[in-house]
This record gives C-alpha cells, sequence and structure tokens, in this order.
C-alpha cells in the first residue's frame, strides 16, 4: 500500500511522525487515564443496584429511579418495576448519549482514546478514516436529541436537590445537600452551555435585530459556551463525587456531616 | 542584544530533501521569519520561501516551527530560549514545491467549487440595510487570512490524502457558515456544506481553531453551527416535521437551496 | 491534451518550442490587488476573455495591508457630504496638483464602487440604521470612510477575489512579467516566468492594464511588502510610457519604530480618527505647534475644542492631529529631529489614555493584535511609539483620466502605479476608493479596445521573445558577482538616507550618484541556484525595477525646488505658486539605461470646479 499522509507523495519528505518538541502527549494522556477511570467506576456503580439512596438523598446515576428501587427513592413510580437488572441501567442512556454526542467529549475521545489524531499536527496510526459520515458515528449528529433528554434529567436532578432540603421531621442541610447542590449547578451548566443549546435558542437565526429576546439568550448561552469544556469536566467529577458519597453513607462507611 | 541561533531548515524539493544545520545572527525582537531572510541574504541565496506582508495580514509564510503550523512572521524568537534549535519546515499537508514553499492550489480548487454570495435587490433608495448584530459572526470569519494552516493542520486530509477531493477543509467551512449566517443572500449550501465539501469528515477536534493566527473560533463558531445547521435540514425530527405539513422557519424565507 | 499548470490549471503547452507556455487573452491584468482586481471583473463583465497575472498567490496583495478605510461620500453619517465636497478634500489634500478630472470622477464614483461590494458579499460595519458605516481620517471633511474595523483593505480583496473566483477569471499566480511586448509601438502581449519553475511563459494580448502597485521596497523603512519593486512603473517606462509627480512619495506619520524587525510596519490612521493623540518626550500633543496656515481655518487651535470635536463635530473644528498625513509626517520628523523622540528614535501615539480598553479593542482589533504579538505592547494600557515610514508613492504612470490609457496604445494603468489622481499627498482612505473606481474604468476600456480591434491584433514578434527571455537568465550569466541582497540593502539604506522625507539638492545629487554606482553593480550580480523557485534570482529582476524607479524619484525631486505635500525640501521649504502650475514628467532615456525629466503644465480645470476653492 502506498504511503499516505505526511508521507504521501509530493509531500515534504520529512519522515518523523511529528516534529514537536513539547508534551503533546500529556494532555490525551491525561483525558485518557480520567475518562477511563470513570467509566471504570460509573460501570461497577450502574451494575451495583445498590447503596444509591439514602434519606434523603439519591444519587445522580439512579435518578429518576424507575425500575426495582429501594423503598423510599422513586419518586416518579416505578414504571419499570420488572426490569431484572440495575434501575440505573434505564435511564443512563440519556446522560450517557447526551455525553457520548457533545462535541466537547467527542473532541476528547476522539484525541484521547482514538488518536485520531493525538494531537494537532501528530500524525494518527489509522490508515483509513471517514469522520462523522457513517454508522455508528454520524448518530452524533442527533446530539439534540439527547439534549432535551439532558434537560428533562437536569430538571429531575434539581428537584432531587430540592428533597434533599427536607426530611420526614422537617428542614435538612447536610454535607449531602450542598454535593447534590454543587453537582446539579454544575450539570446545568454543562447542559445550558452545549453547542446545541446555543443553536437552539439563537444561533440558528440569520436575523439576531429581529429577534432580540432570542440574541440576548444566545448571547448568554455563547459566553456559557466559551468553558462548555471546563463544565464537562468539572460536572463529570461532580456526579461520581456525589455518587460516591451517597455510596459511603449507604454502606456505612461514614457517616452524614450535617450543618442544619 | 545578538547571538546565534542554531536553525534546523527542510530543504529539498518533490523528490527529497533534509533538514539542514544552520546558524544565524539574529537579534532581538525578530521573528523566525527575519532569521529565514538572514539565512537567504548571507547563506542560502535560493532558499525558497514565501512572504508578503511580515506583518501577519497575509498569511503568506504559513511553515510549520519545531513541528506545530504556524506564521514565521509572527513566530518570536523571544519564545523560545537561544540555546534551543528551532526547526522550520514546510507544511506537511500540501505537495513541496522547493524548500519551504507549498503546492496549495488544494485550497484554490476548494474555493473554486464553492457558490458565492447571492444577494436580492438593493432597497429603494439603493443601498442596503443590514444591522451590525446579523453581520457579527460574518464579520469574524471574514477575518480569515487564508494562510491555511488550518487546512494543513486538519488531520483529515494530513494524515489521508484520499480524503482530499471529498473534504473542503476548515476555512470553507467558515466560509460556508459565513454564507449560511449572511443575512442578505439568497442560497442554502447546507447540503452542499454536507455532500460536496464533507462536513461530516470533521470529527471537531479542534486543531484548525488551535492554530488559527487570527484566533477565529472556527470549531465553536462556525463549523459546529454549521453542523447544527445540516443537522436542522436533515437530522431534527421537529424540523422535519414542520416541513412535512407546511411550516417553514421564517428566518430562511426566500432562500433556495443549491 | 496538454497537462495543466498545478497552481492555476491553465495549461501548459509543453510541447511549444523551447518549452515556453503561450496563452491568448483579450486583455491581461498584471497584479491582482484592489485595482487589478476590479479592472479584471469590469474587463471580463464587458465581454473579454482576460487573465490576471500576479506575483504572489491570489488574495496575498498588499491591498490587504489597507486598514482604515474607503472614501466615498456616501453620506450615510452626514447627510450633508457629497461628492464636490470630497473632490475638495481630495484636491487640497494633494496640493492642488491633481489631476482635477481624475479627483471628480473618483469622488463621484467611489459610493457606487462601494455600494458593489456589498452586493458581493462585504460585511461593513454598520451604522445604528443599517447602513455602512462610515469613520473619520485626515483631511476628510466629513467622517466618509466605509470600514470594517481595522482591517478594510482584507474584506476588499477577499470580496474582490470571491468575485474573481466566482465569475470564473482565469489567475496565473506566482507568475511574475519582466517585460511587455510591442509590435508597432502598440501593446501585443507581456513576457514572464513562473516563480514556481523558473519556466517562461508568453502572455498574447492587445490590452494590457498595469496594476502592480508602489515602489516603497526601495527605502529601507517601509510599509510596503517585497512585492512593491516598481515593476509597473519600470515595465511603462521601457514600453515608451511616462511617468509623472515622481518626487512625491508618502511617508505615513505612523509606523511602528521597535522592535528593529518590524519597523516601518504600519500603523493606522483610525488610531487617530478614533481619538489618539500624538505626544513628544516631555509629554507634549506637539501638533498644535505645526498647523500651516493652509489649514489654519478648519483646524482646532486648542485642547479643549479638538476633544469636544470627537463628540460634537458640527460645533468644533478638527483636532491637529487629523492633519493631511504629510504634514503629521513633517511634524513628527521635526520633533524627534529637535531631540523630543521616544527612547527608540519614535514619538509618542497614546490612545490608551484616551479611550476605554473594551472600545480599543473592538475599534482596532489588528492594531492590538499587531502591538501584543510583535511588539510586546498592550495598545489599551500604554502609548505607542511610532515614527513616519515610506508608505505610498503619489507618482506613476501617466494616464487619461477617463480610460485610464497610457501613452502606449493597448497599456492602460490603475491603483498605485498609475499617476495623477493624488496630485502632491494623497488622503487616507482614497486610494482604497481609487482602485475600484479607476479599475472598473480601466477594465472596460481595455476590453473596448480589444473588441474594437477585431482580427487585427498586434502581433508578438519572436525576436523580443528571445530578447526577454535573454535578459531575463542574464542574473545566471555571471558568476562570482554581488548578491543582489546586498546591493538592495545598500539601495534602501541610500534612498532613506538622502530622498527621504526631508531633502536637499547635496543629498539628492549624492543618491544620483550613489544610483548609477548601484547600476553599475547590479550589472555584474551573479545568483545561485537553479530557476526552481529562486528568491535570489526573482530579486535579482526585481532590482533592475527598482533602480529605474528609484532614479526617476531622485531625479524628479532635484527638478522640484519647492516644498509641496509628499515633497519637502529642506533647502526650499515654501509652496511655490509657479511649480504649482505644472508637473514633472519622466521618459525613459534613449539609451535605455536611465530616465530624461520633462516639466508639462497641469490641465486647466473648468471653472465649475474652481468655485469650490474660492
Amino acid at each position: 500500500m502506498a504511503a499516505t499522509g505526511v508521507d504521501a507523495p509530493g509531500r515534504a519528505a520529512i519522515g518523523a511522525r511529528t516534529l514537536r518538541t513539547d508534551r503533546w502527549w500529556l494532555s490525551p494522556l491525561t483525558t485518557f487515564v480520567v475518562f477511563s477511570a470513570f467509566v471504570v467506576y460509573a460501570t461497577w456503580r450502574a451494575f451495583a443496584d445498590k447503596d444509591y439512596f439514602v434519606e434523603p438523598y439519591l444519587s445522580p446515576f439512579y435518578s429518576p429511579c424507575l425500575g426495582d428501587c429501594v423503598k423510599g427513592s422513586a419518586d416518579f413510580g416505578t414504571p419499570f418495576g420488572g426490569f431484572p437488572l440495575s434501575a440505573a441501567l434505564i435511564i443512563l442512556i440519556f446522560p450517557l448519549g447526551f455525553r457520548m454526542s457533545c462535541y466537547y467529549y467527542r473532541k476528547a475521545y476522539y484525541r484521547a482514546f482514538w488518536l485520531s489524531p493525538p494531537a494537532c499536527a501528530v500524525a494518527e496510526p489509522h490508515t483509513k478514516y471517514t469522520g462523522e459520515t457513517r454508522l455508528p458515528l454520524i448518530l452524533n449528529n442527533l446530539h439534540r436529541w439527547f439534549w432535551y433528554a439532558a434537560v428533562v434529567v437536569a430538571l429531575i436532578l434539581t428537584w432531587d436537590v430540592l428533597l434533599s432540603f427536607q426530611e420526614a421531621d422537617g428542614g435538612h442541610v447536610g454535607l449531602g445537600t450542598l454535593v447534590l447542590l454543587t453537582n446539579v449547578v454544575l450539570i446545568w451548566l454543562y447542559t445550558l452551555s452545549c453547542h446545541s443549546c446555543r443553536h437552539a435558542v439563537g444561533g440558528r437565526l440569520r436575523h439576531f435585530s429581529k429577534h432580540p429576546v432570542r440574541y440576548r439568550m444566545w448571547t448568554w448561552v455563547s459566553r456559557l459556551n466559551t468553558r462548555h469544556s471546563l463544565y464537562a469536566w468539572l460536572s463529570l467529577f461532580s456526579v461520581a463525587i456525589a455518587d460516591l458519597y451517597i455510596m459511603l453513607l449507604a454502606n456505612g462507611t461514614i457517616s452524614e456531616a450535617r450543618f442544619f | 542584544m545578538t547571538y546565534q541561533l542554531k536553525m534546523r531548515v527542510w530543504r529539498g524539493d518533490d523528490s527529497g530533501g533534509s533538514l539542514q544545520d544552520f546558524a544565524v545572527e539574529v537579534s532581538e525582537g525578530e521573528v523566525v521569519l527575519d532569521a529565514i531572510h538572514r539565512l537567504q541574504a548571507t547563506q542560502a541565496g535560493d532558499l525558497a520561501v514565501r512572504w508578503n506582508c511580515k506583518a501577519g495580514k497575509c498569511g503568506s509564510c504559513s511553515a510549520e516551527v519545531n513541528g506545530k503550523p504556524r506564521l514565521m512572521c509572527m513566530t518570536r524568537l523571544s519564545d523560545f530560549d537561544p540555546a534551543e534549535t528551532i526547526t522550520v519546515t514546510p507544511m506537511r499537508t500540501f505537495p513541496v514545491i522547493r524548500d519551504l514553499v507549498t503546492d496549495v492550489s488544494f485550497n484554490y480548487e476548494k474555493a473554486r467549487e464553492l457558490p458565492g454570495v447571492e444577494l436580492g435587490p438593493r432597497d429603494a433608495d439603493g443601498k442596503r440595510r443590514m444591522m451590525q448584530v446579523d453581520v457579527e459572526r460574518g464579520q469574524e470569519f471574514r477575518k480569515c487570512i487564508e494562510c491555511f494552516l488550518c487546512q494543513n493542520t486538519c488531520h483529515v486530509v494530513r494524515d489521508h490524502e484520499e480524503n482530499k477531493p471529498a473534504f473542503a477543509g476548515p476555512r470553507f467551512f467558515l466560509r460556508y457558515a459565513e454564507l449560511d449566517m449572511h443575512p442578505l443572500d439568497t442560497h442554502d449550501r447546507r447540503a452542499l456544506a454536507q455532500d460536496a465539501a464533507g462536513i461530516g469528515m470533521c470529527n471537531i477536534t479542534k486543531c484548525c481553531t488551535e492554530v488559527c493566527p487570527e484566533n477565529i473560533k472556527i470549531t465553536d463558531n462556525a463549523i459546529i453551527p454549521m453542523k447544527e445547521r445540516v443537522a436542522d435540514r436533515k437530522f431534527d425530527p421537529l424540523v422535519w416535521l414542520g416541513a412535512k405539513i407546511g411550516i417553514r422557519h421564517k428566518d430562511d424565507e426566500g432562500r433556495t437551496e443549491m | 491534451m496538454s497537462d495543466r499548470h498545478p497552481m492555476t490549471g491553465n495549461e501548459m503547452s509543453g510541447t511549444a518550442q523551447g518549452g515556453l507556455e503561450r496563452h491568448a487573452y483579450d486583455v491581461i491584468v498584471i497584479g491582482a490587488g484592489g485595482s487589478g482586481l476590479r479592472a479584471a471583473i469590469a474587463a471580463h463583465e464587458a465581454g473579454a476573455k482576460v487573465g490576471i497575472v500576479c506575483k504572489s498567490l491570489l488574495g496575498k496583495a498588499h491591498t490587504v495591508m489597507a486598514e482604515g478605510g474607503i472614501a466615498a461620500a456616501m453620506g450615510n453619517r452626514w447627510p450633508e457630504d457629497n461628492w464636490e465636497v470630497h473632490f475638495r478634500d481630495t484636491m487640497r489634500g494633494g496640493k492642488m496638483l491633481n489631476n482635477w478630472r481624475m479627483a471628480q470622477l473618483h469622488a463621484q464614483e467611489a459610493p457606487e464602487r462601494v455600494l458593489e461590494l456589498e452586493d458581493w458579499g462585504a460585511l461593513f460595519d454598520r451604522t445604528e440604521d443599517g447602513l455602512i458605516s462610515q469613520r473619520d481620517f485626515g483631511g476628510h471633511k466629513y467622517a466618509r470612510l466605509a470600514h470594517v474595523g481595522d482591517r478594510t483593505g482584507l474584506e476588499m480583496i477577499r470580496t474582490l477575489q470571491q468575485r474573481t473566483v466566482q465569475l470564473g477569471i482565469d489567475v496565473f499566480m506566482e507568475c511574475t512579467v519582466t517585460d511587455l511586448l510591442r509590435a508597432d509601438g502598440a501593446i501585443a502581449g507581456a513576457f514572464g516566468y513562473w516563480r514556481e519553475t523558473g519556466r517562461f511563459v508568453v502572455f498574447e494580448a492587445p490590452a494590457i492594464v498595469l496594476a502592480t502597485g508602489g515602489i516603497g521596497k526601495s527605502y529601507k523603512v517601509t510599509s510596503n511588502s517585497w512585492e512593491y519593486t516598481g515593476d509597473g512603473h519600470a515595465l511603462a517606462l521601457r514600453a515608451g510610457a511616462s511617468l509623472i509627480n515622481m518626487e512625491f512619495v508618502q511617508f505615513h506619520p505612523t509606523g511602528m519604530v521597535w522592535p528593529p524587525s518590524v519597523k516601518g510596519l504600519l500603523v493606522t490612521e483610525s488610531v487617530r480618527g478614533d481619538g489618539g493623540i500624538l505626544k513628544n518626550s516631555e509629554g507634549k500633543r506637539f501638533m498644535f505647534d505645526y498647523i500651516p496656515e493652509f489649514f489654519k481655518a478648519e483646524t482646532a487651535d486648542t485642547v479643549e475644542e479638538a476633544d469636544r470635536w470627537y463628540d460634537d463635530k458640527k460645533n468644533n473644528r478638527r483636532p491637529p492631529e487629523l492633519l493631511p498625513r504629510d504634514e503629521v509626517a513633517r511634524a513628527i520628523n521635526s520633533e524627534i529631529k529637535a531631540g523630543r523622540g521616544s527612547e527608540h528614535g519614535g514619538i509618542y501615539l497614546d490612545i490608551a489614555s484616551r479611550r476605554s480598553p473594551e472600545f480599543i479593542r473592538k475599534r482596532l482589533p489588528s492594531m492590538y493584535h499587531q502591538f501584543k504579538e510583535l511588539a510586546d505592547v498592550d495598545i489599551t494600557a500604554e502609548p505607542m511609539e511610532i515614527g513616519p515610514t515610506c508608505h505610498y508613492v503619489m507618482g506613476g504612470i501617466e494616464v487619461d483620466p477617463d480610460t485610464e490609457l497610457s501613452a502606449v496604445r493597448g497599456l492602460y494603468a490603475v491603483g498605485e502605479c498609475s499617476g495623477g489622481m493624488h496630485g502632491s499627498n494623497r488622503l487616507g482612505g482614497n486610494s482604497l476608493s481609487d482602485l475600484l473606481v479607476f479599475g472598473r474604468r480601466a477594465g472596460e476600456a481595455a476590453a473596448s479596445y480589444a473588441d474594437g480591434l477585431g482580427a487585427s491584433r498586434p502581433a508578438v514578434a519572436e525576436a523580443d521573445v528571445q530578447a526577454a527571455s535573454r535578459a531575463a537568465l542574464a542574473p545566471f550569466e555571471s558568476e562570482g558577482g554581488e548578491n543582489p541582497y546586498t546591493i538592495q540593502a545598500d539601495l534602501q539604506q541610500s534612498m532613506n538616507d538622502l530622498v527621504g522625507i526631508i531633502r536637499t539638492a547635496a543629498e539628492l545629487e549624492s543618491s544620483l550618484a550613489e544610483i548609477e554606482r548601484f547600476k553599475e553593480r547590479a550589472a555584474h550580480m551573479s545568483v545561485e541556484g537553479h530557476r526552481q523557485y529562486n528568491p535570489g534570482w526573482h530579486l535579482a529582476l526585481d532590482l533592475k525595477n527598482m533602480l529605474l524607479v528609484s532614479e526617476a524619484i531622485a531625479k524628479a525631486a532635484l527638478a522640484r525646488q519647492e516644498s509641496r505635500g509628499g515633497h519637502t525640501r529642506d533647502d526650499f521649504p515654501a509652496t511655490d505658486p509657479e511649480w504649482g502650475t505644472k508637473n514633472l514628467v519622466v521618459n525613459l532615456n534613449a539609451a535605455g539605461d536611465g530616465v530624461d525629466l520633462a516639466e508639462k503644465p497641469l490641465p486647466v480645470m473648468p471653472d465649475e470646479l474652481k468655485r469650490f476653492f474660492e
């Protein structure tokens, strides 16, 4: 097979895969390690089917709980009560699909996992490349569908936070409340800074001047959008931390620090 | 303050070449292009290099400095350690002509494939009216100086020669986005962007944005919005349904699909 | 089928004798800046088969460097603005030495040319009503410059480039014309080489439009790019056309002075239009000391009035920083000479203390970028150091005002390489409009001339092609000679020192003597390597043009014993009304190795235009 890419005939015969002298591999490596760790943790937790609820906290991995849920955790009924596996598996497709098709995460995993490319001006190892023109990657164009779902998920998580402010005997603020609150704020920031959201609120318009309100919203989302990757990372951490905290409470490893 | 700068410069043509070592005197405040010019004037009179304005405005002196796509006139020597050897090669995505000069005709061919702007008639007084907020997005894209560093760094063609016929590249997605956001243009190029320009090949890994010397947010402000606009047409159930029952997005009125 | 050239898709006639490539067109445009592209579009729309030949890639021409705007009396900001006011400003800015007819056509047609750009996709900054915004500039009575931030030239060239591509006009990129070919005194074609391969190419065309730009590369401190070697000026001289007004070279008052590698790089006049002021090392706003009698009536004489003007233009006069460029450049030069210069030999241009950082970044984005990246200076926080830089040559090929036809049949000239329009000093913003107005006129005239010839076109003589080819290869002939870079560097230094912003007879005479010595050295220079993309060889060929043009400037400057506009004589500091009635005309001498000079009376302005100046 003829050489392709930077070694293709006609191009300057330089030979090296890259001449970059900086630590270009650091960023994709970090992404790879952190994302892998999250995937391992999230898979374990999603299949665990336990330690996801401690009154009044419900782990975001299991919210809304629609399957065979532990007592008190199902705020929206259990329409999938007969589902034999973990209840998390019923709903995780939505946040997972949202993140998998997210424009930022796509960049991150294409670079860190698929090495396509690992970094700018560093040759990728693949001999063929078709991008997002065919299945399954063409499905990434459905990002906006997942965004609609993600808004619903964020609303439910907000509800969970409101619930975490109360107990049977009245008001309550514990460390868990703050963890869930922080998480939901970051989830909202991530969801609202989404590129599809930016498009939907106003980006699709050709005449901002005729839609002043949508233009204002677009301006606002655009500002958030510049930090979309930051929110993607922070909300990834916060969701794992929220789940971890609730798991540790539920299995009795730690006990709640209560402020009020 | 002057010092001897160690440089490795790729010299050769399409039949082959190599990195050659030079030492050249440089002084405070100089850029890589100054060093290359001094090489030309004192040691290698026939060293081929393309440049024009030397002010970051024309986008001619694109090359790769220590493996990174850069404009040589905007790469200051003070960003490097004086002891460091600076490696300069031609752009690696385009066929080399000689030394640091490459054949960038790929980009001019792609420009020809893109249908230009087509506005409707002027207002009654012979002028046109467009509001500043409506032209601002397009103005960002029109800052493009056509240095083609984004085209050079894009792995879709850099690493896959065979993709060149089907892929227009970031510079032209920028142009598609500019025209699609033009308040008075009468063409709808979304189908073209997907089919002829191959916007689906882009996996938004953002290297075009990273190397843009004009700091145009190519990915966030042009490519992704353009992908979303293509999705409006093809992948959005609500838009599809609306079109079926005769509801058209008012903002697109007066445009015909190319 | 012959193979196609990889850069342009044009056919290469590889089977032709000697590997020479030939192309036939109705109109060939040399130069792909604003005027060349506009001419090509006009000729194409008039039905001609057009080819554009340019030294660089398409879209890289010097027009991209233009920052401020396009002067056109559209009246979007000031309804009272019209072509008559613009005409008056232009003539006064040129110290009445302009070709009145060109100035009139320019002022009348510029608005429509700007609107045309908008039709073709240009996105200008807008007024609150959605019209094209117009900004203030030196010498213009009203805010008149259509602009896009401070990158108007880029917008213009990209728009014209995209239009050219849309129309399918052939472009020969990185192709340099070295000779014009004639038959019986009329244009028959052009001879050039591909930079990429070094192969020769002949364009057979009865009409040629020169749009090659300026001569700034003959100076050391210049805002011009390498291309500005006076090719069009020299080609026209050698083809038998004449140049006028060559003594008038505009030194832009504000070029960067530090770091050395960017010395001369332009700092747009918009900095002053948007509120920037000039200060010397003592912190004094010195321009109030340099208001000439000619502009006293319309210039503010107190700081208070000047500062009020930015907000209330109706009731106040303009700040002296916005005097025409020649006045400001001379003032800066005097301050520096008097020892009140800045650390690196310039003076201070301060907008940081007068406008908010947001305002500066929004209105002057590329200036912000340029200083930040190249000089590590944040112009929103500290003043810029600036000084005069060679920017523009008012002089150029003498043409008919209506058709841009030179003295040679079939040879047209537009833009900076043509002369007359700007008189002794060009107003900022008038160059971009000049390119559009006369580009279109020349394109149409050239197309109509070519069409009118029918089948009886002048034929390219084979002997001329042979001679042109020998001349182009001459630098390879001699060995062990000097390299062209050294001679160019010496020429630039000499022109800077002796034919600069302030001139004296003694210096001009010694400059002419030096030019003779440079010619001698150039005759024996040698280049290394082969013909494929060889910058040394390219420079050797350009150097010939630079020498010829430099001689024209120095000779004309020596002859004009007065100070006017872009020509300041220390030994004749006054403006002499007698000199105000004549142009200096330059022609190639009989031996073909230098230039001769003659005086020519200025065309007389009709009475209905004279009334604007009473």
